[in-house]
């Protein structure tokens, strides 16, 4: 490999602006989400610290950091202070995965926006989110508490369940571009979205990553009518924080791997492409706090039924037709 | 002066020490997570050996599925008090110290034959090309493993199947 | 299909949510904008006088044995005149829950609710309000009653001359 300091330099320069944008992003999808879940209910939102309360997400992290640091006595000293980084350090690995714009000329080099381009890209980020379990189901163990217990007991059989359907729906995007290299997927859809040709597989894998992240209305691992806050019920300052932190970077993550994967990734006309993909990626986002708004929780064996009895299958079926159909055209 | 070696030897002594905890740790959960910790060095030094499928499969497959359904299980049956397990006693360890006897002389043959390591092309093996030597050449191995994993399947769901109550009740 | 009537649900219900986010809010911004609460509203517990200037309250006891938290002390005292008064009499705010009980027990209109629900203190301390505190100076919601008017039997008035009562009946007479 031929390392040219240039090279070196813009990895990191990459790392570390991808890095600081993304916990940004993640702070104010928090306050976005207060504010837009306050205006569905007809109320304000938080407005106070700064201009339109743009300060909260600050206030909020001196708050957490103020907060004692409490490990419960009857708990598991190690493995409760390294679950929330092992639920949110995936979550940002996965991100060093996603282009997020096309490749640039700086001084005379092209560089690509993306922080690596692996040639198994789809497959880490498959294997990523499947280890994002360890931070739940560690937690909420070894808080020794029932609340956590049952809370991590629901997320565990959650996220192995949705893992299948969503790495089951991205299977027919690997036809259709032939190849698992992110950078390939985003280029093979330079003419027509993915979404086009798959909107069941889209829609899977929506649903898919709505239980990834554990959102309402597939909250049960976190379920606060029931579960006070499931797995992370005995967390409290800044490591509540980085469960807290973390569920909001998998949002994004995952927003800017499904418009990798179905919308086009950075392509779209007249605007700059940092700038579709961002918009693209947002827009998830909103969906998402927008479903939040809407939506009551399922019940477990309803979330089980819609996973196992519903979506798996529904992928595979969908695996099978794609299949044909790429053979008969040749 | 190369990096790989170093990182390769590295992880190698993770991997080797965090498998010796997995199995010394009396508490299953933290067995798991030294076993999952021992998945994670030998991926990564599947993807050194310029393996990145295997050392992906490692992950979503081992680490990623398998150990978080023992886990399932061992959260919902609660295993007792592992702190009052008896240590194995001599006997237990026989079959133990009979296979590390057998690893043992693999290593000393390999150090005394001194074969040349082949050394790992840096660019990998591509996803196509794995594939296509998977189901072309070894299509027919695949099918019989993937036989034998229904035949499991179909075994486990005639296992957990509820007899009808009209057997139940005459036996 | 139960499947079309789950997808048209969830789009009503998306549809709906999206029309109320561009809704004005009906937030009350509090410290800039304040609420008028209606005059039977339950907060900050006062003292009444009757109408002639003179406590109400008898230091019967009554709202303090109906004070379900326990908050109401006080002291019995009687004037010269044989009136009962309370000597002292406390409620502690940081443990009232507004319930209105008090004022419900009470037979002489003296402790009643107000609308200034503007109570807090940093020191809990401020919040033991003593009878100096709590003492108004008008009748409150009840601007007619005179409890002695009514039942001050021989201390404000001679029997038979209260407000509504009928004179005294001559138990020896023979007429009806
Ligand atoms: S309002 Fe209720 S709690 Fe408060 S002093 Fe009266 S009876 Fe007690
Ligand atoms: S406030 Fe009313 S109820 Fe309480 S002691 Fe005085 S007269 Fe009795």
């Amino acid at each position: 490999m031929t390392m040219v300091p240039l090279h070196i330099l813009a990895a990191l320069l990459k790392v570390s602006v991808i890095l600081v944008a993304i916990l940004t992003l993640a702070a104010y999808m928090v306050f976005a989400e207060r504010r837009l879940l306050a205006w569905i209910q007809d109320r304000k939102g938080p407005n106070r610290v700064g201009p339109f309360g743009l300060l909260q997400p600050l206030a909020d992290l001196i708050k957490l950091l103020a907060k004692e640091d409490f490990c419960p006595p009857a708990g598991d000293k190690w493995l409760f202070y390294l679950a929330p980084a092992m639920a949110a350090i995936p979550a940002i690995v996965t991100f060093a995965l996603v282009p997020v714009g096309a490749p640039v000329d700086l001084f005379g080099t092209v560089v690509d926006l993306q922080i690596v381009d692996l040639n198994v890209g789809l497959l880490l980020f498959l294997a990523l989110s499947s280890i994002a379990v360890y931070g739940v189901a560690l937690g909420g163990w070894a808080s020794n508490s029932k609340y956590a217990l049952l809370g991590s007991i629901r997320g565990l059989a959650q996220l192995i369940s949705y893992e299948l359907s969503m790495g089951l729906s991205l299977v027919p995007v690997v036809m259709l571009a032939r190849s698992v290299r992110l950078s390939e997927i985003v280029s093979a859809q330079a003419g027509v979205w993915f979404i086009v040709y798959q909107p069941l597989a889209f829609l899977i894998f929506l649903l898919s990553i709505l239980a990834e992240c554990k959102r309402i209305p597939f909250d049960l691992p976190e379920a606060e009518g029931e579960l006070v806050a499931g797995f992370h019920t005995e967390y409290s300052g800044m490591r509540f924080g980085l469960f807290f932190v973390g569920e909001y970077i998998n949002i994004i993550v995952l927003g800017g791997l499904a418009s990798t994967f179905f919308l086009g990734g950075w392509h779209g006309p007249l605007l700059p492409p940092v700038v579709w993909f961002t918009l693209k990626t947002l827009s998830f986002a909103f969906l998402f706090i927008w479903l939040r708004g809407t939506l009551p929780r399922l019940r477990y064996d309803q979330l089980m039924h819609l996973g196992w009895k519903l979506l798996t299958p529904l992928a595979l079926v969908n695996i099978l037709v794609t299949a044909w159909w790429l053979y008969l055209k040749g | 002066m190369n990096l790989l070696p170093i990182l390769f030897y590295l992880l190698a002594a993770v991997m080797v020490a965090a498998t010796i905890f997995a199995i010394t740790e009396k508490h299953p959960v933290h067995a798991i997570a030294y076993l999952v910790t021992s998945f994670f060095a030998l991926a990564a030094i599947f993807y050194l050996l310029a393996a990145p499928l295997v050392a992906m499969f490692e992950v979503i497959i081992y680490a990623g599925a398998i150990m978080v359904l023992f886990m399932f299980v061992i959260m919902m049956l609660d295993p007792g008090h592992a702190d009052e397990a008896r240590r194995p006693g001599l006997l237990h360890w026989l079959p133990a110290l009979f296979f590390a006897g057998i690893i043992l002389a693999a290593l000393v043959m390999g150090a005394a034959l001194r074969q040349a390591v082949p050394v790992p092309i840096s660019t990998g093996l591509g996803v196509k090309e794995f594939s296509l030597a998977l189901f072309r050449r070894y299509g027919v191995a695949i099918e019989i493993i993937s036989m034998q994993l229904l035949f499991a399947v179909v075994g486990a769901l005639y296992l957990g199947k509820k007899r009808s109550p009209s057997r139940s009740e005459d036996s | 299909m139960s499947l079309f009537d789950d997808i048209s649900g969830v789009i009503t219900g998306m549809w709906t949510t999206w029309k109320h986010i561009f809704r004005r809010p009906v937030t009350i911004q509090y410290p800039e904008e304040k609420r008028q609460p209606s005059p039977r509203y339950r907060a900050r517990i006062i003292l009444t006088r009757d109408p002639d200037g003179g406590e109400r309250c008898v230091a019967c006891y009554l709202c303090s044995a109906a004070c379900p938290v326990d908050c109401i002390s006080m002291q019995a005292g009687e004037r010269d005149n044989g009136r009962r008064f309370a000597v002292w009499f406390r409620i502690n705010f940081s443990r009232c829950i507004f319930c209105g009980l008090c004022a419900e027990a009470c037979p002489t209109m003296a402790i009643q609710m107000t609308p200034d629900y503007e109570i807090c203190q940093r020191d809990i301390m401020e919040l033991l309000y003593e009878k100096e505190d709590l003492l108004v100076n008008h009748c409150g919601k009840e601007p007619e009653y005179n409890f002695y008017r009514h039942a001050g039997i021989g201390i404000t008035q001679p029997r038979g001359e209260g407000d509504g009562e009928r004179p005294p009946v001559d138990v020896r007479g023979l007429l009806p």
